[in-house]
């Protein structure tokens, strides 16, 4: 009897996230397909409109990361406008940013990734959601989360005017400098973040390291895949999230290629299917070969592990030597083992706390110098921010007045689908077996997807529980033979 | 109520960005005091609820669903209908349910130029055989369905009737904290009325304005303005003269002008063309010529105008060239409307 197992996650950011699993006549995986069901057609409405509104447009793709969406924005538009924004400017915007990828982490981590790991994945599911996560490290840690979180959207507040949605981008520059008494708020942020980010790699050292059947889950061929990375990285090829170049590594981790954002529709080709509304990027010179890893198919990732494998290191101290002891403990680079991007995420939580410190504290962060006046006539501009998902990249077009003609994006998690749905069919079947599914081999499928982070699941990066499944299981005629569910109550 | 006397709350998401979810999070620490007050019996992002679960309710059972995103596919509709059925009262909860917000501007174009764009003409697509997303697709192992992608985004009460609006993209939190608090203390306004202040973003803008006449229109990135004068009276373009309060005039306090995510003030129909009226009056010119002059200073009129608005307008969309089938008439017609047409 074949049977078809439909996973029906019921949140999202760009649709709604879909999963079907079929089954052969033996009870095992004979395929697997993820399905983003919405579109919204940003790329098209934005036409005719004013391309200094694209931050403001385009933060509305993702209320989770907006930032993102402002700062590629921002960027493209400097692009489109031949303009350079002044330092204090470009500092102040990766000062935001900064304070972003600390929220955004830390929500990820917290409430979403951690609880797997925090609490188990053989949890009873009411206890895997973030309630569970303080239950297991103390109150005091619980608050502390929850502060991080506060602290960090006032300072996105006090730069980009609201705590979600910004407007501070414009075309050479932000639209507000800030003051010393704002510039002494953030460094005290700054320095809490710090300490923040050092503490939940004690925390992940002390509960998922020092567990020996968690060192085996991360290591294990079900949730483990070879392919391509990708993440923007400095002149040093350091990891970098605001500003750089666009640097691929080999699954062997060996340079690909590095590109500048203008390039990017050199290296990066969009395929697309039938059975989804989100399309599949993949490497232009290696070419799409489907839904398989290896050196021979084009199919990279784009996450915390992704960027890590990409670069030399971390520009910070203390990033440098969180990212060194997680290469060593993982046995070198790069990592296949998706799972491990807990741990790179950990690390990155740390890297933009520091570097959120060292801006906070630039003697030129509370310069008034923030905006250049375009004069150049607007032609091709092209911005790429590394958003927590995946490297971001917007394209525009416009006439001489700006007015825009074409917009192109590749949104973070997008970078991510065809993994994602490796990723999903590798766990799935490593997992089910004889047509056997509870709730806690359906939460291993649901593990294999979540260390993307995937934004069609936004609301949950944020939120104490976890991606909601229904899963029903149907004979060949359609019958509904068992239905589970896979949801958590705080 | 559920037997422990509590309210029993819904919240859901259609079409959306994510956006209002993170705005009820900003509430902070007072997410848990909600948790404590309501039997929550619905959110799919949080809670051990599903579909299923929702349907097995009594109509009317939950007592309140806070909505938000838009309904621009079958789900949403779909969705919409059935928590409509289970809830006393429904709050059409941030823009996109309450006027269609930022992505309604999709209704200035149409799904063909949409699919054709995305997945054939883009610069990154690689589609030689030209593949659209299709409601089903046979595979080897089985069928694959995917919804239906409309023409037309709609707001919540242009698909089923809706008690209580509460503005924003997204809402602030000390409004989502009055909400809740006027659903637990049972003191709601009378139904159909918004959630929020009665005045506009001016009222609430520490600017001084001297309701100076323009000339023309500056470009966000063509001038620095003066921190502490109106933005509309630098040249700016800033819809707080037309736009609900609430929100505490976040965005002219960092130099830019407000786009309306608050919706129309109290009693207009109308955003778009209100917010026309009020910009007339302040331009300084007395033929249609020297109007013209000004206005061409302004590029993307209708997308200012009607930024968040478009959806639920009186335009709601522009013309599709149908065969046979007349487009959507009406945003205001009887609902719940839930004839074919609908979905053009």
């Amino acid at each position: 009897m074949t049977q078809r197992i439909s996973i029906d996650p019921i949140t999202r950011l760009e649709g709604h996230g879909k999963i079907e699993i079929f089954l052969d006549d033996a009870g095992e995986v004979a395929n697997a397909y993820f399905q983003v069901p919405e579109l919204r057609g940003f790329e098209v409405f934005c036409l005719g409109r004013p391309a200094e509104e694209m931050p403001r447009l385009t933060n509305r793709i993702c209320g989770v990361c907006p930032e993102a969406h402002h700062m590629a924005a921002s960027k493209a538009l400097d692009d489109l406008y031949h303009v350079d924004p002044p330092s204090a400017a470009k500092k102040l915007r990766e000062l935001f940013y900064s304070a972003f990828y600390v929220t955004d982490h830390t929500t990820h981590f917290y409430a979403l990734g951690g609880p797997d790991f925090v609490v188990g994945p053989d949890a009873p599911k009411g206890q895997r959601n973030i309630l569970g996560v303080v239950g297991a490290v103390g109150t005091e840690a619980g608050l502390k989360v929850i502060n991080t979180r506060k602290q960090n959207h006032q300072v996105i507040k006090i730069i980009g005017g609201r705590p979600i949605h910004p407007v501070c981008g414009l075309p050479g520059g932000m639209s507000k400098a800030i003051n010393e008494e704002e510039r002494e708020f953030i460094e005290e942020v700054a320095r809490w973040n710090v300490e923040f980010g050092l503490w939940s790699l004690e925390v992940f050292d002390q509960i998922v390291l020092q567990n020996s059947d968690y060192v085996d889950l991360i290591v294990s061929d079900g949730y483990t895949q070879q392919t391509y990375y990708m993440g923007l990285v400095d002149e040093n090829n350091h990891t970098n999230f605001y500003d750089g170049k666009v640097r691929v590594v080999d699954p062997d981790g060996v340079e690909f290629c590095k590109y500048a954002p203008q390039e990017y529709a050199d290296h990066v080709a969009e395929h697309v299917e039938p059975y989804s509304y989100l399309k599949y990027p993949y490497l232009k010179d290696v070419g799409w070969k489907g839904f398989v890893d290896g050196k021979d198919s084009g199919m990279y990732a784009c996450t915390p592990l992704s960027r890590l494998n990409a670069s030399d290191g971390m520009a910070t101290p203390k990033a440098q030597e969180a990212y060194e002891k997680m290469y060593a403990t993982l046995g070198g680079k790069p990592v296949h083992h998706t799972l491990a991007t807990h741990w790179a995420r950990l690390v990155e939580l740390l890297y933009a706390s520091e570097r959120m410190l060292e801006l906070a504290t630039d003697p030129e962060i509370t310069s008034p110098e923030v905006r250049a006046i375009p004069t150049e006539t607007p032609t091709v501009g092209v911005g790429i921010v590394e958003a927590p998902r995946g490297t971001l990249t917007h394209h525009y077009e416009t006439d001489e007045n700006g007015i825009l003609t074409r917009v192109n994006l590749i949104v973070g998690t997008t970078n991510n689908n065809a993994p994602i749905t490796l990723s999903i069919k590798k766990a799935a079947k490593a997992v089910i077996h004889g047509g056997v599914v509870d709730n806690g081999i359906l939460n291993m499928v649901e593990m294999a997807f979540r260390s993307y982070d995937p934004c069609l699941s936004c609301a949950t990066h944020s939120l104490p529980g976890q991606m909601p499944l229904e899963v029903t299981v149907r004979d060949a005629d359609g019958n509904v033979v068992d239905r589970r569910g896979q949801f958590c109550t705080p | 109520m559920a037997e422990n006397g509590k309210p029993k709350l819904a919240l859901y998401w259609g079409s959306s960005c994510g956006g209002c979810e993170i705005a009820v999070l900003a509430i902070h620490e007072k997410i848990l005091d909600v948790a404590a007050a309501f039997d929550i019996v619905f959110w799919p992002c949080v809670m051990d609820f599903k579909y299923s679960d929702v349907e097995a309710y009594e109509d009317g059972e939950i007592d309140v669903c806070l909505y938000n995103g838009a309904i621009r596919n079958d789900e949403n509709l779909h969705i919409a209908q059935l928590l409509r059925r289970k809830s006393k009262v429904m709050v059409a909860f941030g823009s996109c349910a309450m006027e269609g917000c930022m992505p309604g501007l999709a209704n200035f174009k149409d799904r063909e130029q949409m699919l054709q764009f995305i997945y054939k003409d883009s610069p990154s697509t690689d589609n030689p055989e030209g593949v659209l997303p299709q409601l089903h697709v046979e595979m080897p192992e089985g069928d694959l369905e995917l919804p239906e992608f409309w023409n037309t985004v709609h707001a919540l009460d242009q698909v089923v009737p809706v008690e209580y609006y509460l503005p924003g993209c997204p809402p602030e939190a000390h409004w989502i904290e009055i909400a809740v608090g006027a659903i637990l203390s049972g003191e709601l306004p009378p139904p159909g009325s918004v959630i929020g202040m009665s005045v506009t973003v001016c009222d609430e803008c520490p600017r001084t304005r001297s309701e100076k006449k323009i000339t023309r229109f500056y470009r966000p990135q063509e001038i620095i303005p003066d921190p502490d004068i109106c933005l509309l009276d630098q040249g700016l373009f800033c819809a707080g003269i037309a736009t609900r309060a609430g929100c505490g005039a976040l965005c002219p306090s960092v130099n830019m002008g407000c786009r309306g995510c608050y919706g129309p003030n109290e009693g207009v129909v109308d955003g778009g063309a209100k917010l026309i009226g009020a910009l007339a009056s302040v331009l300084d010119a007395k033929t249609p010529e020297e109007i013209d002059a000004i206005l061409d200073t302004l590029p993307d009129p209708a997308g200012y105008f009607y930024r968040f608005s478009l959806a639920h307008s009186l335009l709601t969309r522009t013309r599709l060239e149908m065969e046979g089938k007349a487009p959507v008439a009406s945003p205001y017609a009887e609902v719940p409307r839930l004839d074919p047409s609908l979905k053009n």
